[in-house]
């Protein structure tokens, strides 16, 4: 079969970084052909040149077989290529159709032919089975939706080739199975489609070959067929990797959090947490499984001092901080790698050395009456780099914002872990990462665990939970509906339980 | 790196803009744009370049207009790094101007002590002036521009019925002097500017540099501050009192806005006034904050820019050409800052180019 697609020997330099040096990549017609790489590995790059965001510094593309200059975007477009972007380009308070139009609206006269409009985008949802509601509006449509309505915008523009840039991070694992059912289809119908993503499950599942590059440089394409999921993974990470998380046993200790008929508001107002209890002990994981929604974000909040509580107690250490202030709890003994690492758990417009301090930069050796010292602050930031292998340019004086996530989640983690906490509540510490920086985060909460911190670990990922937790307590309505022992349960006990079908606490 | 050399460009080349729009718009009127830009050398060096003479009493006059803006542009920035917006600078600096008009009149204290006494009320009130705002953004979430504005005009109605009923004029505009204590005028700085108007305001105007500076750079507060005014989530999540926070931002920004009110009535004036309207501080204050990039050397820079254009409007007129083209200029080039990103988007397609070509005239 022809190759739609070629870029061949790209090369392109960044400031201090060679983020792409001569890769080729060959994408056959009619294939789902994954991109594979970690956090940093130049993907994004080599996908921007060949949607026009950024100009290769050497290299040439073909498409179709003829050589092209993609100056932007516009171009790209006109060649058949779109994007469905990590982050939705979307206008919320429009319908779907009004979205998909956006910018190519059909005219009858002076005025749009919405009627046409809609017709066209019903035609093509069910062509591909995306079954989206034309007359939706953006903001009261799901996530999965809305990425379905990304790809409608290209169908629409008769893009013959689709570049996913991490499609499925944002998505449920529903979603998941439901989108790469949408890429086969996709595929069938002659669309080609290329996927960049770090998640060698979803390659394994839909992809016919896959590239894999490594710090900038292409580490080969092979057929996914052939080719097994460690093969993939040490090729990406250029050694092997344990897919298996090793754990020696827990030794429980005392209970070093405890929750007692905990009950929280959620944004709606209405309660989102609800007579909830658990405990954690000194030397074990917890592991908080459940469907999204569910409580796990109230919950976290509550232990954490973000949001208030109705009703119900916090012990840390015996002690209630259910009405403590988040300093307090900081200074008590509460770790936290929050949710979202972006709103809470770092200041993008600081330099990393001013994040890795933002709850000590008050204390001795960062301050001394009020003022600050930025050699120490400095020092801090070299050692736990050095330590956590925190990637950036700069060093501490890295913008945050420039860092890629999975150095950023690190950054998070290093800073949490080196504060030494007696308890943590570990949120999501995963979503997004490559399996590189999984793998690492995995083992440094293990070991926190192995030094006697109680860990309560909440994740929207069977696996991680699965793989990490000593204990689970699944979470269903804002109540916990069951406590298993890790060893002996599977993913169709907790699904069951998580689906809301009742179990005795254990 | 691009960025940092941008935070330097985009002003300049807004400043830039601005002056040459001011020379088109000059030209338009028919005059001679380069006695515009002399006058402008003349008002801020005191050299006229047509003469060679030189005129000590207009650098003096120049340094009076830089002091209050470069104080509300203080304000302005101070507040803006907490994530504020302080349209207030205007009303605190009349608050803080009422309140120094009481400890002028009606305090007795030797000279030395008895104008730090004046200074320090005019930054309480200022103080307190921003500081409601503040309290009731961080309590009740009422946006500070809303607040602010209105107590705009709480403080100038205040400050002139204080001055009438309270304090009391001598013919219904002015009170009777302040005593020889309270003034910052004094014949050695009059004397070595020719007579202008140049007083020792200008010592605490440059403290205050120092002291934003200070503290929004290099201590916990300022730490404290920028981590809210960035992220205001991310502040609350690492423990940080987020609302005293506000509080103590919109109070400090309020104090430097008293200062300079405290500094217009002991200094440019000796007496207290009825304010006939807004005298546009704050708002200049707003635009020198913009174009200084809301830290303390660029409003310093800004300020000295702003006040230079302010002391040629005299000249200007005396020279034909309407003083309302520096009040064009300046506006112009806060037009030209609120242009940031398509000017960064213009410098990114040019530096391209000559990478490009660069590139080649390298190649063999």
């Amino acid at each position: 079969m022809a190759f739609v697609i070629e870029m061949l020997d790209i090369t392109k330099d960044f400031p201090g970084i060679r983020a792409n040096d001569r890769i080729t990549l060959q994408v056959e017609e009619g294939s789902i052909h994954a991109l594979l790489g970690e956090n940093g590995a130049g993907k994004s790059t080599l996908m921007s040149i060949l949607f026009g965001l950024y100009r290769p510094d050497s290299g040439s593309i073909k498409v179709r077989g003829k050589e092209v200059r993609i100056t932007d975007p516009n171009v790209a477009n006109g060649l058949g290529i779109g994007m469905v972007h990590q982050h939705f380009k979307l206008v919320h308070n429009f319908t779907v159709t009004e979205n998909i139009i956006l910018g190519l609206e059909p005219r009858k006269g002076l005025v749009i032919d919405r009627r046409r409009a809609a017709a066209r985008v019903s035609e093509i949802s069910r062509l591909y089975g995306l079954n989206v509601d034309p007359d939706s509006r953006i903001e009261d449509i799901g996530v999965g939706m809305q990425q379905r309505v990304e790809i409608l915008k290209m169908l629409y523009r008769d893009a013959e080739i689709l570049i996913f840039d991490e499609p499925t991070a944002v998505l449920t694992p529903q979603e998941i199975t439901e989108l790469m059912a949408i890429m086969k289809r996709l595929v069938g119908e002659g669309k080609t489609v290329l996927l960049i993503t770090h998640k060698l499950r979803e390659i394994k599942e839909v992809a016919d070959s896959c590239t894999v590059l490594r710090r900038g440089r292409l580490i080969g394409t092979v057929p996914v067929s052939e080719t097994s999921e460690e093969r993939m993974a040490e090729m990406m990470v250029g050694r092997e990797v344990n897919f298996h998380v090793d754990k020696a046993p827990a030794k429980p200790g005392e209970v070093v959090l405890r929750v007692e008929d905990l009950d929280v508001m959620n944004q709606k107002g209405v309660l989102g947490v609800r007579k909830l209890s658990l405990e954690v002990r000194a030397g074990e994981i917890l592991g908080i499984c459940g469907i999204d929604g569910n409580g796990q974000t109230e919950l976290i909040k509550a232990i954490t001092g973000l949001s208030p509580i109705v009703a119900g107690r916090i012990l840390l250490g015996g002690v209630d901080m259910a009405k403590s202030g988040i300093k307090e709890r900081v200074e008590a003994g509460l770790g936290h790698i929050p949710e979202d690492r972006h709103r809470h758990g770092l200041i993008l417009d600081f330099r990393l050395s001013e994040n890795l301090v933002i709850h000590a930069y008050a204390r001795t050796p960062f301050a001394r009456f009020g003022i600050l010292d930025f050699e120490a602050i400095g020092k801090n930031a070299d050692r736990l780099i050095e330590e956590f292998d925190v990637r950036c340019a700069q060093g501490g004086a890295t913008p945050t914002r420039s860092m890629s996530g999975g150095n950023q989640q690190k950054a998070i983690v290093a800073r949490e872990l080196d504060r030494s906490p007696r308890a943590m509540v570990v949120a999501q510490p995963t979503r997004g990462l490559d399996v590189g920086a999984i793998e690492y985060i995995h083992k440094r909460i293990i070991a926190e665990r192995d030094s006697g911190k109680a860990i309560l670990l909440v994740s929207l990922e069977l696996d991680e939970i699965l793989d990490v937790s000593d204990r689970i307590a699944v979470i269903h309505g804002g109540r916990i509906v069951g406590v298993l022992d890790a060893a002996k349960t599977d993913e169709n006990e907790l699904g069951l339980l998580m689906a809301g079908s009742k179990k005795e606490v254990a | 790196m691009a960025n940092k050399r941008n935070a330097v460009l985009v002003p300049l080349i807004a400043i830039l803009g601005g002056f040459v729009l001011g020379a088109l718009v000059v030209l338009g009127t028919g005059r001679d744009p380069l006695v515009m830009f002399s006058a402008m050398f003349q008002a801020s060096t005191g050299i006229n370049p047509a003469t060679g003479g030189y005129n000590p009493r207009l650098v003096g006059e120049f340094l009076v207009q830089v002091m209050p803006i470069m104080l509300t542009g203080l304000s302005v920035a101070f507040a803006f790094r907490s994530g504020l917006f302080n349209i207030g600078a205007e009303g605190q600096l009349i608050a803080g101007s009422t309140a120094s008009i009481g400890v002028a009149l009606f305090v007795h204290a030797p000279p030395g002590l008895h104008q730090l006494l004046i200074l320090l009320a005019g930054m309480a009130a200022g103080g307190l002036w921003g500081a409601l705002p503040g309290w009731l953004k961080a309590r009740f979430n009422v946006h500070e521009v809303v607040v602010t504005i209105m107590m705009n005009y709480v403080a100038f109605y205040l400050n002139n019925w204080m001055v009438l009923k309270v304090y009391g004029t001598i013919d219904g505009i002015k009170t009777v002097k302040f005593p020889e204590s309270a003034v910052l005028r004094d014949s050695f700085l009059s004397s070595i500017t020719n007579g202008s108007q140049f007083h020792w305001g200008f010592v605490p105007v440059l403290l205050a540099v120092a002291v934003s500076w200070f503290l929004v750079e290099k201590t916990t507060f300022g730490f404290g501050l920028r981590a809210v005014g960035f992220n205001k989530e991310g502040a609350r999540y690492a423990g940080m009192k987020v609302e005293a926070s506000i509080v103590w931002s919109m109070a400090i920004a309020g104090a430097f806005a008293g200062l300079a009110g405290s500094i217009i009535t002991i200094g440019t004036f000796s007496f207290g006034r009825v304010l006939p309207g807004m005298e546009g501080y704050g708002m200049d204050g707003i635009a020198v904050a913009l174009v200084g990039a809301n830290t303390a050397v660029g409003v310093f820079l800004a300020a000295i820019l702003f006040g230079a254009l302010k002391a040629a409007q005299t000249i200007m007129q005396v020279n034909s050409i309407p003083k309302e083209i520096a009040s064009i200029i300046q506006a112009s080039i806060v037009l030209f800052i609120a242009m940031k990103l398509g000017i960064d988007y213009l410098l990114a397609r040019l530096s391209r180019k000559a990478e490009r070509a660069d590139g080649e005239g390298s190649k063999p």
